[in-house]
């Protein structure tokens, strides 16, 4: 069971008050897009075996997104900031190379 | 006219922790930018006390604010008086992006009172309701059993409960069985 903090609560909260809502840092590729970019945004997604990047949403309370950085294999939580973020923050990025040297994920490293 | 009744219609228990109906009570939400300015006079004008802070529940008598999330509060006032506050509400915020909704009707308000009211409401939600971390002056919105609800302490012994009028049956059976099902001893009594 997990038990993430909810940044706009600043709280703890548990999973079941939680509503997973998949990857985080997706770029959007609209209409537009070439077929392989809109293929790509819309099917493709990392799915590690370590860390990884999720949306989460407080659904049972303040109602607002945030993501969280979390290992999937050993479900520690680096950390949680809010939905309005294009990029991890560098404290959460220090905590994931301190725990998991020479981690990778999408363009983040 | 039809007649304004509550979900529960003033159904109670007996025992020594008693689950009961609080009846009609007017609500209001009220979403926008809280750190507006005019927000101070507006809470002070409708329930007598400030805009609540984060996670933070203002109860004066029968009148409260209530945190609900980083731009929504909850406004509680006697039934009669929702059309006089949204209409006090529309003035205030009139040149101020906002919603204000007359929730009254859409939701059920309970009380769960005895001494170990803390118990009833910790067995059902997911969250730490230990008396170093949750007292009166605070409201969590959160789970009870499968419903969203959200409580608040007015009293060491006493929690008002709000969920959505279509769940007041669920929910009200739910804490009776809570109730029912008596103490865990896990919280220093009558906290």
């Amino acid at each position: 069971m997990l038990i993430l903090h909810c940044p706009h609560c600043d709280r703890m909260v548990d999973e079941t008050d939680l509503h997973p809502g998949g990857e985080a840092h997706l770029k959007r590729h609209g209409p537009e897009a070439d077929a392989e970019a809109f293929e790509n945004y819309l099917f493709m997604r990392e799915n590690p075996k370590g860390v990884h990047f999720e949306r989460w949403r407080h659904v049972y309370g303040c109602g607002k997104w945030f993501l969280a950085a979390r290992n999937t294999a050993t479900l520690e939580v680096y950390g949680t900031y809010p939905a309005q973020t294009h990029q991890p923050p560098q404290t959460i990025r220090d905590t994931i190379t301190e725990r998991q040297p020479g981690w990778a994920w999408g363009d983040f490293r | 006219m039809s007649e304004p009744v509550s979900a529960l219609r003033g159904r109670a228990t007996s025992g020594s922790v008693q689950v009961s109906d609080m009846g009609l009570q007017g609500m209001i939400s009220l979403r926008c930018d809280l750190s507006f300015g005019k927000l101070k006079a507006l809470s002070k004008d409708l329930v007598g006390a400030p805009v609540p802070a984060l996670r933070e529940a203002q109860v004066r008598n029968d009148r409260a604010a209530l945190w609900m999330s980083p731009d929504e509060l909850l406004f509680l006032m006697p039934h009669t008086e929702v059309d006089d506050a949204l209409s006090r509400i529309a003035k205030a915020m009139k040149d101020q992006h906002h919603l204000a909704l007359d929730v009254s009707d859409a939701r059920a308000l309970l009380r769960v009172e005895g001494p170990f009211a803390r118990e009833v409401i910790a067995k059902l939600a997911p969250v730490d309701l230990h008396p170093d971390v949750f007292g009166p002056g605070q409201v969590l919105r959160t789970r009870l059993g499968q419903i969203a609800a959200a409580f608040w302490m007015t009293d060491a012994q006493t929690f008002q409960v709000i969920c959505f009028r279509s769940v007041a049956h669920y929910a009200f059976d739910l804490l009776e069985a809570s109730a029912k099902a008596g103490p865990v001893g896990h919280f220093p009594r009558g906290t």
